[in-house]
């Protein structure tokens, strides 16, 4: 085989699993964003998400250490998925309870969402560390993190084949599935329509008879839980399960940049994490010789890319490629 | 009838008397202490005293007397990390200062409707102009006041410079603004980590290290400490490099202050903001000020660059703003953007973080515990804002003459 | 058609906005078959008593009975339950979706579009309309927009529908096969009701015509045994002697010429055709028509907030210097001395700023003045204490925002500004729009003052009675023409009407 091919083989792989917690975190944010919020909370709710199946987990596993039991996949599976969706879903409500229900300016609380995930994230983690009494500043939870790990079985026997396509985790499949079906119901279904009203027009979806409340609290809830699963992904599979402190760094806003990427569509978000995910982590595979300062130039890539999207669009002007009209603003029936 | 009338109807408030708003604010902020409180309380809870012969009424009092124990020794870890000496008073006056200076730089586009998120990268911006400035023309034989003056219009123009690019495109093609300055605060940390290394000293380290410290350009490029300019006037600020920053400050604050309550451009940049049709009708060019104001703000945060690379830490990091421009963010809004009520929220919010940092190392805990009580109070004061703009109805008599059958 | 029972009929219905009765115990039947033309000036709460119908109001006194049932209509959705259908002046529809998609909007079960494009079809065959239910709304012009709220209505089961205004957008040929629909559901049993303030409309296209004046019904009669000038009587009612003194112009000599001016909306409507007149300092020059026919866009035009198709409107100073205005900035034309107090329909939409006080939205206007970069507080609240002074403005205090004040005292303000401003000419539409009647004369009072002063006023009214006592010639359009131009002391009111509602004033 020639060294394209090797370095491809090498390199897709990592783009994909790179891409993954943009994935998750992208298609949280677009959900949210149909509904007309602008949710700048998501970085810290996928430290929420993060931490919280990371506490599920830990627990687990000191309660089989101390009870000499054996770990069930199904629960160590389960006990940290669960713990992670509830995690980021209070995280949701807060968001919504400010902006919907208070009104709260977007932008502001949106940000207050990510000092105070991040906070949470890193302050439960720096704890979890001290409990566990580690020497290294990280916890690891390499025994529940084997099962988010473990490749499809039949990745092995198909070469490069499987390689490149079944040899990642089962979140890996889960987050295309998910932008599969969050594509599906927002274009097919009755709630993805309401919800792209709510968006686009909350005072035609309220004459319609539509609940603006309800909409914006379900998507922004669901939408960060979805989120969350991004955060638990790159602990307890990219990282193999070792959490240290702020070693998600900013993915979390490259998730928002994602969302203008794939002009709200989560389809499209597919493709284009991976491709972002590839950007991310193309310094490395970029030939530079001695000179390492060029790596940080490229790592500007999906920002700029981004920028360049966000430009586009906003110059073709077609219609339905632009942020929902109504994204970033309060809803107030009697304000009309 | 009653299904016609929602349980709780919602109404937009007229005029609030000031000492109600003032009330309601005091009110949000002593909860959110209180909750801080007792959230302290709980991770720093060292036993209680109650002991197995107690009558519940003794463990009861015995439980509000930890409690207060508890809270009262918070408070004491609190108010002296901010207070314990003159160097924890300077500091803190210091990075209040700061944090005033970018949310003063983000005031003017939040008055205009225009939200600027990107205080981060237009600062960052600034230090890497500054530390330009103080590597490249070491050993130019330029004089000093030449060279702080070179410093000081290059960060300006480079905090200028990130900022008028959202402006332009905003203001031409409606590009959304919130997006935009936020994909340029990662492009700037790209950029200034891309000249870390460019310039990392020593080699092989990746980091710039402390920029001109000794040697043959020793201090080239710093700013000067209040007692270098005026030696005569104030010999005992001798190495006092936090004072000449807190000054500037303090100027811009009241400069900026009257810009926009009192000068032309502030009263247009409003006018902008509450009423596109108003401005319009007045023959005001939206367009331009939009753009001006973007300059205003981007050159304020260039500044407040420049205080941090050339006055203060000399160095030049991607983290070196850390998070301060999105703080400044909320700081401006919660103080209803003005520019004296931030002076008091960014001392709040300073005040809270050295606390919590404090609070975080004498009970062994993290840092990061300062960010999540950071996140309560803000969290207690958006939220307070509610009352202060609306008027919530609870179902009662309103429906009464309404029955048609 | 009587013997059967009404497909609505309503009895009694009050409605109150605070002061302002905007229904006074209207009394109407409609029934299934016919179209019935409901007539009014605006203000006249036409929208007022249908918004009741439809849901969106709820009727202080009054009961509404369909098919004979009496009903209680407290939503939009229990309106379309009843299949009652109103389509709204300003279109309810999400641009970016598909015609299909919004009709399919706030519906229960799964969604179908492609079962929901196919009975778009089938409506649109049954009726003879022209939808392309996959269109995305953004994309068509304002009449496909009105065909899909009827389609919209339609598809909900609606046989009682409403239409606000429904030609207030539309070309002649759109209104026209408009109206051949109306006509075909009118055929289909329909009952419709359809707003209007246009007299040739209403012989048209109604069975019936009801009138509405002031919140009050005046009466009800077959469109075949009624006239133009019948409807006119009924409409703007008889003459009401005001009082207000009318002192001949002294001294009167050109100020603003307009000549051969067109103006054409974004829409590419011709809203003003080869309109010229002369406004005199000195005088007032009353503008009548009725609502859209072009009033604003000429004040517009005259301020620099209106692009221009062709003509020209020429200033002529005191001094003797003569200026083109168009292509001038609305800045540099207020600096010659052209003061708009153009009160809109949202009143604080343009003009004034809702969130600021009374002293700074009286700086919007002198804010420039002065050499140095600050304003002058002085100034602007001196102003404003002399306007709340002179007008009886009722503010608690200067720094009160504009926005807290109520809609007659936010007229004051901003007619007092520009007033202050000591204008030679002074544009003012609706000025004494939702004012009550001591303030409405402080208004007219103040006007006169202005015109003894040998400003040239352009007063915009609604009132035909006000106009005819007020202004010194009164200039009439229509349908964006000038109808002709009457001094006011030979003004009658019945022939303004028809000059209103006919260029010329002929019989039609």
């Amino acid at each position: 085989m020639n060294p394209f091919f090797d370095f491809l083989l090498a390199f897709i792989p990592r783009a994909v699993v790179q891409g993954t917690p943009l994935l998750y975190g992208s298609v949280g944010e677009i959900l949210t964003e149909k509904s007309g919020n602008l949710n700048l909370g998501i970085p810290g709710i996928m430290y929420a998400g993060a931490i919280s199946s990371v506490i599920g987990g830990f627990f687990y596993n000191q309660h089989i250490v101390e009870t000499g039991g054996v770990m069930s996949p199904a629960l160590a599976v389960l006990i940290p998925f669960l713990s992670c969706l509830a995690g980021s879903l209070l995280m949701g409500l807060l968001y919504c309870f400010l902006t919907v229900t208070l009104r709260a300016n977007q932008n502001v609380t949106g940000l207050a969402m990510t000092t105070f995930g991040v906070g949470i994230g890193n302050f439960f983690g720096g704890s979890l560390i001290k409990l566990s009494g580690s020497d290294l500043p990280s916890i690891s939870l390499a025994e529940i993190s084997k099962y988010f790990h473990a490749p499809l079985p039949f990745a092995k026997d198909l070469g490069w084949f499987g390689e490149l396509f079944f040899s990642y985790g089962f979140m890996v499949y889960l987050a295309i599935f998910v932008a599969i079906v969050a594509s599906w119901v927002l274009k097919r279904t009755r709630a993805g329509l309401h919800l792209r009203s709510v968006g686009e027009n909350p005072a035609t979806a309220d004459a319609a008879g539509i609940s603006v409340t309800r909409y914006k609290y379900f998507a922004t809830c669901i939408g960060s839980m979805i989120a969350g699963l991004g955060g638990m992904y790159y602990v307890l599979d990219y990282a193999s399960g070792s959490w240290s402190n702020n070693a998600f760094g900013d993915r979390g806003w490259l998730a928002i940049a994602l969302v203008i990427f794939a002009i709200w569509r989560p389809g499209l978000g597919i493709p284009a994490s991976f491709l972002f995910g590839g950007l991310y982590i193309l310094h490395m595979y970029i030939p530079t010789g001695t000179n390492l300062a060029v790596k940080e130039i490229y790592k500007m890539a999906p920002y700029v890319v981004t920028l360049v999207v966000l430009i586009l669009t906003s110059l073709r002007n077609k219609r339905e490629n632009q942020p929902p009209e109504h994204l970033g603003l309060p809803y107030f029936r009697e304000e009309r | 009838m009653s299904k016609h009338q929602p349980l709780l109807h919602i109404t937009q408030r007229g005029a609030i008397k000031w000492y109600k708003a003032l009330l309601i604010r005091v009110l949000a902020f002593a909860a959110a202490l209180a909750v801080c409180g007792l959230l302290c309380a709980m991770v720093t809870w060292e036993g209680g005293s109650a002991t197995a012969g107690m009558t519940l009424p003794e463990r009861f009092v015995a439980f509000l007397r930890d409690l207060c124990n508890a809270i009262g020794r918070i408070a004491q870890v609190v108010f002296n990390a901010s207070f314990k000496s003159d160097r924890v008073v300077w500091k803190t006056m210091h990075s209040t200062a700061i944090l005033l200076l970018l949310s003063l730089a983000v005031t003017p586009a939040f008055r205009m409707r225009f939200w600027n998120i990107g205080a981060e990268g237009q600062a960052l911006m600034g230090c890497l102009a500054s530390a330009t400035c103080m590597i490249l023309l070491r050993g130019s034989g330029m004089p000093d006041w030449l060279t702080i003056l070179v410093i000081f219009l290059a960060s300006i123009l480079a905090g200028m410079i990130w900022a008028v690019i959202p402006a332009v495109f905003k203001a031409t093609t409606r590009t959304n603004e919130t997006l935009f300055t936020l994909m340029m605060n990662y492009i700037a940390t790209q950029l200034v980590a891309f000249f870390c290394v460019v310039w990392e000293n020593p080699k092989g380290s990746g980091q710039i290290g402390v920029i001109n410290q000794s040697g043959e350009f020793k201090h080239f490029g710093w700013l000067p400490s209040i007692s270098e300019i005026f030696p005569g006037v104030a010999p005992s600020f001798k190495g006092n490099n936090y004072l000449l920053n807190i000054v500037i400050v303090a100027v811009v604050c009241v400069i900026l202050f009257f810009y926009l309550s009192r000068s032309k451009h502030g009263f247009e940049l409003s006018v902008v903001g509450r009423s596109e049709n108003t401005a319009r009708y007045l023959g005001v060019k939206v367009r331009w000020i939009t753009i001006r104001t973007m300059m205003l703000s981007g050159a304020l945060c260039g500044l407040a660059g420049m205080l941090l690379t050339a006055g203060n830490d000399h160095t030049l990091n991607p983290t070196l703003v850390g998070g301060r421009g999105f703080t400044a963010v909320m700081v401006s809004w919660l103080a209803g953007f003005n520019p004296f009520v931030m002076v008091f929220m960014s001392f709040l919010l300073s005040f809270l973080s050295n606390g919590a940092s404090d609070l975080a190392t004498n009970f062994g805990l993290n840092a990061s515990y300062s960010d999540i009580l950071t996140g309560i109070i803000i969290f207690f004061i958006i939220g307070s804002e509610f009352f202060i703009r609306y008027r919530v109805h609870t179902r009662s008599s309103a429906e009464s003459g309404q029955e048609v059958v | 058609m009587s013997e059967t029972i009404p497909a609505v009929s309503l009895r009694g219905i009050t409605k109150t906005f605070g002061p302002v009765k905007a229904n006074d115990h209207v009394d109407l039947d409609v029934y299934r078959g016919e179209i019935l033309a409901l007539l009014g000036e605006n203000g006249s709460g036409k929208t007022t008593l249908m918004n009741m119908l439809s849901g969106i109001y709820f009727p202080d006194e009054g009961t509404i009975a369909i098919d004979g049932r009496p009903v209680v209509i407290d939503s939009p959705h229990t309106a379309m339950q009843l299949g009652i259908g109103m389509i709204h002046q300003h279109f309810k529809l999400v641009d970016v979706f598909t015609a299909a998609e919004n009709v399919a909007l706030g519906m229960p079960g799964k969604l179908d579009l492609k079962e929901t494009a196919r009975r778009i079809r089938e409506i649109c065959a049954q009726y003879g309309f022209d939808v392309d239910p996959n269109q995305k709304v953004y994309e068509m012009s304002v009449s496909e927009k009105q065909t899909v709220e009827i389609v919209k209505v339609l598809y909900r089961g609606a046989d009682i529908l409403i239409l606000d205004e429904p030609t207030a957008v539309l070309t002649p040929q759109e209104a026209q096969k408009l109206f051949n629909v109306l006509h075909a559901m009118r055929c289909d049993g329909k009952a419709i009701v359809i707003i209007t303030h246009k007299m040739h409309e209403v012989l048209a296209i109604s069975d019936r015509v009801a009138v509405l004046r002031k919140g009050s019904y005046v009466g009800e009669t077959r469109t075949s045994q009624t006239s133009v000038s019948d409807m006119t009587t009924r409409m703007v009612g008889h003459s009401v002697k005001l009082d207000i003194e009318r002192k001949k112009p002294k001294n009167p000599e050109p100020r603003i010429e307009v000549s051969h001016l067109s103006v054409r909306s974004a829409e590419g409507v011709l809203k003003l055709n080869d309109v010229s007149f002369t406004a005199n300092s000195g005088e007032i020059l009353g503008i009548a028509g009725i609502a859209g026919s072009g009033q604003k866009e000429l004040l517009e035009a005259i301020a620099g907030l209106q692009r221009v198709e062709s003509g020209s409107i020429t200033y002529c100073s005191p001094s003797g210097a003569r200026e083109e205005l168009i292509g001038k900035s609305p800045l540099e034309i207020s600096r010659l001395g052209v003061g708009l107090s153009f009160v809109p329909e949202d009143r604080l939409g343009m003009g004034l700023v809702g969130s600021m006080s009374v002293t700074d939205n009286m700086m919007l206007r002198t804010y420039r003045s002065g050499h140095t970069a600050f304003t002058r507080r002085r100034q602007p609240r001196d102003i404003a204490k002399h306007v709340v002074d002179d007008l009886q403005v009722a503010t608690p205090s200067l720094r009160t925002q504009v926005q807290q004040l109520s809609g007659g005292n936010v007229q004051k303000v901003l007619v007092g500004r520009e007033i202050t401003s000591a204008p030679t000419v002074l544009l003012t539409a609706y000025a004494v729009r939702g004012l009550d009647i001591n303030s409405s004369y402080v208004i007219y009072d103040l006007l006169n003052r202005q015109k003894e002063s040998g400003v040239a006023v352009i007063y915009v009214g609604e009132d035909l009675d006000v106009l005819i006592q007020l202004a010194d010639r009164i200039l009439v359009l229509c349908g964006g023409e000038v109808s002709g131009i009457v001094k006011g002391t030979k003004a009658k009111k019945k022939e303004l009407g028809l000059m209103m509602t006919h260029v010329g004033g002929e019989r039609i």
